[in-house]
């Protein structure tokens, strides 16, 4: 087996911190503790684990609205992102972003932004940055099906094969643009396909596999290092939640717009239930290993979200800093 | 030659600033179409790709959104980037980047991550280029928290101006004008900055304050030496910088003199001319012997014909007047 016991612990270490976070969140939405917009990534653990476990801690990413996970999953401090989406002064970005703005830049978390496609080429930047330095970084760019209506993708997947930059693309097709059906918004399935006229080597992948995500983006990275980027990635997956909050857009609530047998199919892949019996059956990880896990990131979560719920918000004195950095 | 005596054209200006910024700073690039193309960017480039190389000076494909994109990128990751629009009207393309995500990054990320980038714009007005290769959308990009928005006239502010715009951590509009290509003046040699936010006194005068701003500077000299043989004594300011605006100037100025003609080369509705003269009526009513008039561009898009462009585009005259009506003389 290639992987490590000690890695495949991190691996579900990893999404369920992730997913428990996501899970947290949904009471205090619905009690409206949380009153920003909260775009829940459960069910697309396996994506932000696979890629960012193949990432050097130095290497960028770049988010879109849905970047919970892209954050945690790349090292992000956990305290500070619960705190920014309660908007409290101890964010990661001082309660000045909320749930859509996570950075962290100790660890290569450039950004995030809900303008879709928005932050691609700030992707293609951290590469091209990358690239006149010579510093083998490799930047990704986590965007989503919807994204792939920007005009914007098309120019940066232009721009990063002409000059082979080191940049991985990263689809998460959930098949949903917010409220549309990926066959409302595009006549092909085949995302993976629109790297290929740009001679952009082009790969689909089982998103809710994490052991699949995570080689087919190393062998990605290694490409990248070695002058041979950029690389298109597209991971199927499915939002388990809404587009925004925990329920808008689900089956069985006023806004529903998904048929409910899909949302059936796609809970029995959900990615750590898929990685749970993988852990159990195939290499010999024990249910109590497993609760042990559990019960550690319960507990750091937990922490977590007391310590944003203690946390002061923003002083109104302190409206008009961080305009300008100095 | 000494360094006091050595006069260059305000684009070589520019290109002296660059090659002093890049051989001081390893991280200093500069992207966007046409720097390899002295139709586009004049002679601001000349030089640059022989001394640092295809990496740090990039000619793009006609992608300004994702070109633009890609200089905040590499900003956010260390760089210190421009990028140019060698016409300014292309920059429209690039508004996403720019003031969704360079203006917003720092407030909107707690001012965890500088943007050290400088967007550079070129106002390429009058050859009978209508509509979409003349605009001056200074104002637009005024409106905007997170940007400041530099606009020299002289050889002289243009380096200095560029130097401060890529030293400074943050999104910086620098707009020229081509009018301003080929004045000269004396330009140091020396590695120096203007400080963004800083107007200058181009003209001592007790009648009238005249604000102007890039092309119509040299327009407001102008005017003002002939008003001088009438005896009329004007005083031009130009703020270098419209945004941070240099309104202290302008107050000390106009406790003086108490009329105000403002010059701006953008259109007059929701204009930098409009934003001075609120300032006026805010902080130095009680100065103001007379109303604030603006000399601008009508509210009309950009002619092509000749003939049109002549009325279309203030000049001297325009602001010589201005100045007359207001002085009733």
């Amino acid at each position: 087996m290639p992987y490590t016991n000690k890695q495949l612990a991190g691996f579900y270490r990893s999404m369920l911190r992730i997913r428990i976070c996501e899970e947290g969140f949904v009471e205090p939405i619905n009690n409206r503790e949380i009153l920003c917009p909260v775009h829940l990534c459960s069910g697309e653990e396996a994506i932000a684990t696979g890629v960012c476990s193949a990432l050097q801690k130095d290497d960028y990413v770049f988010g879109n609205h849905r970047s919970h996970g892209h954050y945690l999953a790349k090292g992000g401090d956990l305290k500070a992102m619960i705190a920014e989406v309660f908007c409290r002064d101890t964010g990661c970005s001082r309660g000045r972003g909320g749930s859509m703005h996570l950075i962290d830049p100790s660890c290569g978390m450039l950004g995030s932004a809900p303008i879709v496609a928005g932050t691609i080429s700030l992707a293609l930047g951290a590469a091209m940055a990358s690239w006149v330095r010579g510093s083998g970084q490799v930047a990704v760019s986590f965007f989503g099906d919807g994204a792939t209506g920007e005009g914007v993708l098309y120019e940066s997947l232009n721009f990063a094969a002409l000059k082979t930059l080191p940049i991985i693309f990263i689809c998460e097709n959930n098949l949903y643009s917010t409220h549309l059906s990926i066959d409302e918004i595009r006549v092909s399935r085949n995302i993976y396909k629109i790297g290929l006229p740009f001679g952009e080597k082009s790969y689909r992948v089982d998103g809710n596999d994490v052991l699949r995500v995570h080689e087919q983006t190393t062998k990605a990275v290694e490409l990248c290092r070695n002058g041979k980027g950029p690389v298109f990635i597209e991971c199927l997956t499915y939002r388990q939640r809404g587009h925004v909050g925990p329920d808008d857009n689900v089956q069985g609530t006023h806004t529903d717009i998904r048929p409910a047998n899909e949302i059936k199919k796609w809970m029995k892949k959900d990615p750590i239930k898929l990685f749970e019996k993988y852990l159990l059956s195939q290499a010999g990880f024990t249910s109590g290993d497993l609760k042990k896990i559990q019960h550690a990131v319960d507990d750091e979560v937990q922490e977590a979200f007391d310590f944003a719920r203690m946390s002061p918000f923003p002083a109104q004195e302190d409206l008009t800093r961080h305009v300008f950095s100095n | 030659m000494s360094s006091q005596t050595r006069k260059l054209s305000y684009s070589l200006a520019i290109n002296e600033a660059f090659h002093q910024l890049m051989e001081r700073d390893e991280s200093v690039m500069l992207i966007g179409q046409g720097v390899k193309s002295p139709w586009y960017v004049g002679n601001t480039a000349l030089g640059l790709i022989p001394r640092f190389g295809e990496r740090r000076i990039i000619d793009t494909p006609v992608s300004e959104n994702a070109m633009t994109g890609a200089a905040v990128g590499a900003a956010l990751a260390g760089m210190r980037t421009i990028v140019v629009h060698p016409r300014m009207d292309f920059m429209l393309y690039a508004i996403d980047p720019i003031i969704n995500e360079a203006a917003n990054w720092s407030y909107m990320n707690g001012g965890k991550l500088p943007v050290p980038i400088v967007i550079w714009g070129v106002i390429n007005r009058g050859g009978e280029q209508g509509a979409q290769h003349s605009q001056a959308l200074q104002a637009m990009f005024a409106h905007v928290p997170g940007l400041k928005v530099v606009m020299p006239a002289t050889p002289y502010d243009a380096k200095g101006l560029m130097i401060a715009a890529v030293l400074d951590n943050n999104p910086v509009i620098f707009i020229d004008d081509r009018w301003l290509y080929n004045t000269e003046d004396v330009v140091p040699e020396e590695f120096y900055s203007i400080p963004i936010g800083k107007g200058i006194i181009r003209r001592e005068g007790k009648d009238i304050t005249v604000v102007a701003i890039s092309y119509l500077v040299p327009e407001a000299v102008k005017a003002a030496e002939e008003l001088a043989l009438d005896g009329i004594s004007v005083e031009i300011i130009d703020p270098r910088t419209v945004k941070p605006l240099d309104y202290d100037l302008i107050h000390q100025s106009l406790q003086k003199t108490g009329r105000l003609v403002v010059a701006d080369g953008g259109w007059k509705t929701g204009g930098i001319a409009a934003e001075i003269a609120a300032l006026a009526a805010e902080k130095s009513f009680s100065n103001l012997k007379a109303p604030v008039v603006r000399v601008a561009l009508p509210d009309v898009p950009a002619p092509a014909s000749r003939t049109l462009e002549e009325a279309y585009y203030p000049r001297s005259k325009d602001i010589c007047s201005a100045i007359r009506k207001l002085l009733n003389r």
